[in-house]
Parts: structure tokens; C-alpha cells; sequence
């Protein structure tokens, strides 16, 4: 497959495969909807693929829900909502969320690796993060459903009623956990709509939904495309939207909205830049470099796709940079030990492409992991380009993709001017010795999340959201429950 | 004996630190609750718009840079100034609302002290709305909310005073810059109160005042893409208008809401932002 063998003193080492078995994740031929606590038939709607991305085989088809559809499950939200869900203690609906944590937990092995096949992630992501930050988030939500009059937001913060909520193909379990948990704990009930391309975990959640007992209606999962996530911003029986996506589509969700008393949130894109001042430590900023944009294939809303370095320390990290790039190891995603796995679609394919090409046209300098690539499935090696400029389009715009943009700066206010010159504002790193430097920086920055000497760590107490064009509203933490409270 | 002559005041709008009249010479009448002349109040542009965004970005800058603790004093400051001119403040009130004296000084007098209620906010609001998240794993986590940056406010179309106070003393305690279009019928305590900003130590710029045709100007502010945030409360009729142009560049908007008493801070929430560090801890 690739070539692993790093040259040592004592020859070569290498890697032999260690495949995840792929039978793990017993997924059903066909699925219907997850409508009022059952699964439809599947017979009753137009079916699609999924497809795994590594290999471009069908996993399953699913079903494409109708604005009928979409009207039935806003239905029997608002049903559970009126009859169930709103008026039981919040100790009892937490109870519900404890329980979900523990069964994400109990097929946790499961839902990696549906994830993986559905989504190309390499199974050590999914299997270290993606599901277990999904059950953190329920444990933690679960925790506030009986104490919100201590959230900040008065007493007794009433829930806004049914929540639709539209979520990405990058991190399919994790966002559901994100949307889901909050608008539980807060008394919601809702609607919930996975991408086109990623849609089984959610439904291997709506199994686990069942195994909880929570009450009939309280969470319905439709799958289905564009259209299917248009009907439900559009449902006049919704109260909330929540989104995360890009920002052209947020744009329209919030432009759809204006006129309406639904309450709005918006996770949108981003152009992180990564900052390396010349004290920071070399061996632990490559490996931050690294995870801030190979992470999940770059499918990463809050990447650090602009890495700015300072001037002094520039050839250094970028040599280093590029010798850990070759090491990367890009295959099949249920190898525990590949570092980047499969881009999740043909058309997401078709983009990184086209945007590294605008790279080239633009005059920055590309260099590309020589790893080999299988050759069914969507792959893109690694990619980085060095002289660029603040005007280059690969230095402004999302790629959402392997590929790294290399700026310099001189001064800690040029290494500021030139992170905040983006008309996002999602997240930061910022690499640095000096602590004083790294919150004087920190302060500085129009971002919603700093991470300073790390990048791209998550967790259910830490609010996360963006300033600016990457939207607003917090998710995690106290903060993230005000998105689901009439407050 | 003749009765001596008053002398009669001009009402510029407040930009930049400044009295302007508008950059396109433009003026309109604005009478009392009964009807009599009150002043020909300048009528400010899109050009003054812009220019009033441009002088908000520098300012909130340093705005935002100073202590909580200084901006605190600062807020505090202008409800010292406007005590001074209450009764000024209370003929214009009683002029453009057509209270009586009495509901006039009372309405000044809540105003001035919600001046001092969101002056209190400055030093606080990190504290209550911010804290330390306990993540699992090796690393201080902190959230702080910050300042969305420049806020448009569409002023309250029948509250000249305190409808005005509201609406830009919740967003400048939490950092923010303001542009605010006056009440259009009813500008003049507005425009007074903000004359007294420019002798209370605020950084020329922080909170712009324009009277004029609010249909004209506030679709500007709507679309200007440098302004972060809106408040649509004066909006009326253009309400939705106004929140569907402002998805354009994905502003805050705020919209008043009839249970908004329950929740005094939900104008104040919608114009910050969390922004959250993770350090690293080790030896």
C-alpha cells in the first residue's frame, strides 16, 4: 500500500496492517426514518446510497425524507413535547440522557466503526474521539436537565419547544451528540437531520434511542438531502434552527428565518490560522501543525489551515514540517494505524482539487506527501503550500481539505493583524513558551476558541462556536444551553 | 422692558467625538408632541453612516483595550454628566414624548439610572456570563465573553430617552463600538444625552448618533458589512427587512420580544461573544 519504512540506525521499521473488522458495525440493507420512537418502513420512501468513501461500495441505503416526512416528525416532537417531555421533572429527563451515555459507551466499538466505513475517518479518531466525546456530552447535558435554574439564565429558563437541527458530514455522531444532548437537558424535543453522505450513525443512535426507552417522538431522525433540511427550516411547527455547515448555507438558513420568532444558531466555516512564535517548542509545534490540519482529513471546520510562522524559525518548521508530512500514513481508514483516511465524497474530492489547483494558478509553492494512494475510493495525499500571500484564495477561502497554507510574520501585532484578516473568526492556535506573549495574542484575536501549545482538542464543558462569518451561538458547556432556552 | 431672546441650539450629529452636521448639508424638521417647531435636525447620509462605522472600528479598539474597571468609570461618568443636565434632558423628554413634567423627570431619572446599572455591568459581566471550564485533561480552560465589535442600533421609535439608554448602554459595557440612528420624530434627547458622552472621557467614536429618515439609513447599517451586530427595536414596519439583510454578512440581531423583562440581559448576551483558551499545563 504506502510506504512506511522509516531509515533508522537499525534499518527499516515499518507498520504490517491492523485492520478493524468491518462486520462490527451489523448494519442493516436498507433503513427508513426514525420517526416517533420506530423505524419506518423502508419500502414507504425513495431510497439513496450511502456510500464508504474508501472504497466507493454501497453501505447501505437510507431513506429520503419528504416535506411530508419532515412534516410527520415535527408532529410527533411537538406531541411528545406537549404531552411528555415538557412537563416531566428534569431529574427524570436526565436520567434519559444518562442512560443514552452509557449505551453510546456499551457499542461504542460499533459506532467506530460505522463511523469510519460511513465517513472515511481512520478508526483511531473515531474510536478515541468522535464516540467517546459523543457519550461525554450526554453525560455532561445530563447533568444539567434538573439544575437549570443554576445556569445563569433565571429561574426556571423555560425550553423553547421543537428543535430542528441540521448537522455536517465531518463529525456525523459527535455533531448529533452536540445538538441532541443541550436541547434535551433544556426540555426540547427534535428534529434531527444528518448529511447526505454520513447518515448511519445517527440511525445506529436512533437504535440506541429505543434501547433507552426515551419516550416516543422525543428525538425523530430524518435523513435525506438538501431539500429535506430546507422543509425542516422552513416547518412553521419549529421553534429553533440550529445549523452547522457551511457559511454560504448558514447565510440562507438565516436569511429563511429573519422574518420568523425561530431561535437561531449557526456553526459555520472558518480559516483557522495557526501561530508559531521562534520560543515555541519545535518537536511539539510539528505535531500541532499536523493536527491542526491532517486531523480528519482537514474535514474540519475549525482547522489550522494558515499556519503563520515567524520569519526567524520559518525554513526550520517548514523542513521539518514537510519530512513529517511523508510520514504520514494515508490508507484505509480501518487500519488503526493510518493517520488520514478517505475524503468524504466525490464532490468534496472535486473541490480540494480544484482549490489546490487555484493554489498553483495563484503562484504559492505546492509540495505533496509522496504517499501512495489506493485507487478505488476518494484520496487526497497531503498537501502543503509555502509562499503564499494574504490575498491568495487558498489563504482566504475554506478548502476544508488536507492543505496547509505557509504565511510568515516578523511581530507579534503582524502575526495578530494577519491572523484576524479572515471574514471568519471560528479558532486560533498559538504556540509559544511565554505566557504572557500567548494571552497578550490570545486577547487579541477575533476568534471563539484559542488553543494555546495544542490545537483541536474538544470537550462537553468547553463552549465552542465562532465570532464573525463562522456564526454564533456556543455549543458545550453552561453556555451552550442558552441556545435552547427561551432566554 | 423687552423679554430677552433664547438663544436657540443646532442639533448636529454625534460622530466621532463630534458635532457634525450632515456631510450631504441635509436637514429636517422636527417638531414637539403638540405639534410647534422644535429644530431642524441634520439628516444624516449613508455617507455619514459609513463614515460613523469607520470612526466605530478605531474607537472600539480601544474601547475594548481599556480596563473593565476604567470603562466602568467612564459609563459612570456620563450618568454623572447627564445628572447635570436633567433638566434639559426632561424639556426635550416632555417636548417629544408629550408627558407631563412630572412623567418626564421620571422617565429621565430611570433613564440616568440605567445608565448606572449597565456601568456596574463593565467589571462584571466576565465573571457572570465567563469562567473556568473543568475539561478532561491537562489543560486550563477558560471562557470570556467578548465584544462582538460595532453594533447598529435602530433606537426605539417612541421611547426617545430611555428606549435610546437600552439600547447602547448594554452593548458599550460589554466592549462594543455603537452606531445609533435616533428615534426619527423624537431625536432630540437622544441627541443631547450623546452630546454629553463627548465630555465623559468615552473614546471619540465609541457611540455615534445620526438623526434622519430611519427607512433610509438603516437598511445601510443592515447591509454595512464592517458592523457586527444589530438591534432592530426601532425598526418597525422594516423589522424583518432589516433582520433578512443582515444575514447577509451573518450579524447578531436582536429583536425585542414581549417576555424580554424576564431576561434584562438578552440584549447585553446577544452582543457578546464566548471566546475560549486552552493552555496547556506542565511542568
Amino acid at each position: 500500500m504506502i510506504d512506511t519504512a522509516l531509515t533508522s540506525g537499525l534499518g527499516a521499521l515499518g507498520y504490517d496492517p491492523a485492520p478493524e473488522s468491518a462486520a462490527l458495525a451489523r448494519l442493516r440493507p436498507r433503513y427508513g426514518l426514525f420517526l416517533n420512537g420506530e423505524f419506518t418502513d423502508p419500502a414507504r420512501h425513495e431510497q439513496f446510497a450511502s456510500l464508504n468513501p474508501a472504497t466507493e461500495e454501497t453501505l447501505a441505503t437510507v431513506a429520503r425524507a419528504s416535506a411530508a416526512d419532515v412534516d410527520a416528525a415535527v408532529a410527533a416532537a411537538r406531541h411528545a413535547y406537549d404531552t411528555v417531555w415538557s412537563t416531566m421533572p428534569g431529574a427524570e429527563r436526565a436520567k434519559y440522557l444518562f442512560r443514552i451515555a452509557r449505551l453510546i459507551q456499551e457499542r461504542a466499538r460499533e459506532l467506530a466503526v460505522v463511523e469510519t466505513l460511513d465517513n472515511g475517518k481512520p478508526i483511531r479518531e473515531s474510536r478515541d474521539i468522535d464516540v467517546p466525546l459523543a457519550a461525554a456530552h450526554f453525560f455532561y447535558y445530563a447533568g444539567w436537565a434538573d439544575k437549570l435554574d443554576y445556569a445563569g439564565f433565571g429561574v426556571r429558563p423555560r425550553p423553547l419547544g421543537v428543535a430542528g437541527q441540521i448537522i455536517p458530514w465531518n463529525f456525523p455522531l459527535l455533531m448529533a451528540a452536540w445538538k441532541l444532548a443541550p436541547a434535551l437537558a433544556a426540555g426540547n424535543t427534535c428534529v434531527l437531520k444528518p448529511a447526505e453522505t454520513t447518515p448511519l450513525s445517527a440511525l445506529v443512535l436512533g437504535e440506541i434511542l429505543q434501547q433507552a426507552g426515551l419516550p416516543e417522538g422525543v428525538v425523530n431522525i430524518v435523513t435525506g438531502d438538501a431539500s429535506t433540511g430546507a422543509a425542516l427550516v422552513e416547518h412553521p411547527g419549529v421553534d429553533k434552527i440550529a445549523f452547522t455547515g457551511s457559511t454560504e448555507v448558514g447565510r440562507l438558513i438565516q436569511e429563511r428565518v429573519a422574518a420568523t420568532s425561530k431561535k437561531l444558531t449557526l456553526e459555520l466555516g472558518g480559516k483557522g490560522a495557526n501561530i508559531v512564535f521562534e520560543d515555541a517548542p519545535i518537536d511539539e509545534v510539528i505535531e500541532g501543525i499536523i493536527d491542526g490540519i491532517f486531523f480528519n482529513q482537514g474535514h474540519v471546520c475549525c482547522a489550522g489551515s494558515r499556519l503563520l510562522v515567524q520569519e526567524s524559525v520559518a525554513d526550520e518548521v517548514v523542513r521539518r514540517l514537510l519530512r513529517r508530512v511523508d510520514q504520514l500514513r494515508v490508507g484505509d481508514p480501518l487500519d488503526k494505524n493510518t493517520d488520514v483516511g478517505a475524503i468524504n465524497s466525490a464532490g468534496q474530492l472535486a473541490r480540494v482539487r480544484e482549490m489546490s489547483r487555484w493554489g498553483e494558478d495563484e503562484g504559492a509553492t505546492r509540495y505533496t506527501s509522496a504517499c501512495e494512494l489506493p485507487t478505488t475510493g476518494y484520496w487526497f495525499a497531503p498537501t502543503v503550500f509555502t509562499n503564499v500571500a494574504q490575498s491568495h484564495r487558498i489563504a482566504r477561502e475554506e478548502i476544508f481539505g488536507p492543505v496547509l497554507s505557509v504565511l510568515t510574520f516578523r511581530t507579534p501585532d503582524e502575526a495578530v493583524a494577519k491572523a484576524n484578516n479572515s471574514k471568519y473568526g471560528l479558532a486560533c492556535g498559538v504556540w509559544s513558551e511565554k505566557g504572557s506573549r500567548t494571552l497578550w495574542v490570545a486577547q487579541r484575536l477575533r476568534a471563539g476558541v484559542v488553543w494555546a501549545n495544542t490545537y483541536n482538542k474538544f470537550d462537553p464543558t468547553s463552549p465552542f462556536g465562532g465570532v464573525r462569518e463562522s456564526g454564533f451561538g456556543r455549543e458545550g458547556g453552561r453556555q451552550g444551553l442558552e441556545a435552547y432556552l427561551d432566554v | 422692558m423687552s423679554e430677552r431672546l433664547d438663544v436657540l441650539k443646532t442639533y448636529k450629529l454625534v460622530l466621532n467625538g463630534a458635532f457634525a452636521r450632515s456631510e450631504s448639508g441635509r436637514s429636517y424638521e422636527v417638531t414637539a408632541a403638540d405639534g410647534s417647531f422644535l429644530a431642524n435636525a441634520a439628516q444624516a447620509s449613508r455617507k455619514d453612516v459609513r463614515d460613523a462605522v469607520v470612526a466605530a472600528r478605531a474607537a472600539q479598539i480601544t474601547w475594548w483595550r481599556a480596563t473593565a474597571y476604567n470603562r466602568g468609570q467612564v459609563m459612570y461618568r456620563w450618568a454623572e454628566m447627564a445628572e447635570g443636565r436633567r433638566s434639559e434632558l426632561v424639556a426635550h423628554v416632555k417636548w417629544a414624548e408629550g408627558l407631563t413634567t412630572r412623567a418626564a423627570q421620571r422617565s429621565v431619572a430611570r433613564a440616568i439610572d440605567r445608565i448606572v446599572w449597565y456601568a456596574g455591568w463593565t467589571d462584571k459581566a466576565s465573571q457572570v456570563l465567563g469562567g473556568a471550564n473543568p475539561v478532561a485533561g491537562p489543560y486550563f480552560n477558560f471562557s470570556v465573553p467578548v465584544p462582538s465589535g460595532i453594533v447598529g442600533v435602530v433606537a426605539p421609535q417612541e421611547s426617545s430617552l430611555e428606549g435610546f439608554v437600552e439600547a447602547v448602554a448594554a452593548p458599550l459595557c460589554v466592549g462594543n463600538a455603537v452606531v445609533a440612528l435616533a428615534s426619527e420624530r423624537r431625536p432630540t434627547p437622544a441627541l443631547v444625552l450623546a452630546e454629553v458622552t463627548v465630555t465623559s472621557d468615552f473614546p471619540g467614536g465609541v457611540l455615534n448618533v445620526l438623526s434622519g429618515r430611519t427607512g433610509e439609513l438603516a437598511a445601510h447599517l443592515a447591509t454595512h458589512e464592517d458592523v457586527d451586530g444589530l438591534d432592530v427595536s426601532g425598526g418597525g414596519e422594516w423589522s424583518d427587512e432589516l433582520a433578512l439583510r443582515g444575514a447577509g454578512s451573518i450579524k447578531r440581531v436582536y429583536r425585542p420580544r414581549a417576555h424580554d423583562a424576564d431576561t434584562p440581559l438578552r440584549r447585553l448576551r446577544t452582543f457578546v461573544e464566548t471566546t475560549t483558551v486552552w493552555h496547556t499545563m506542565g511542568q
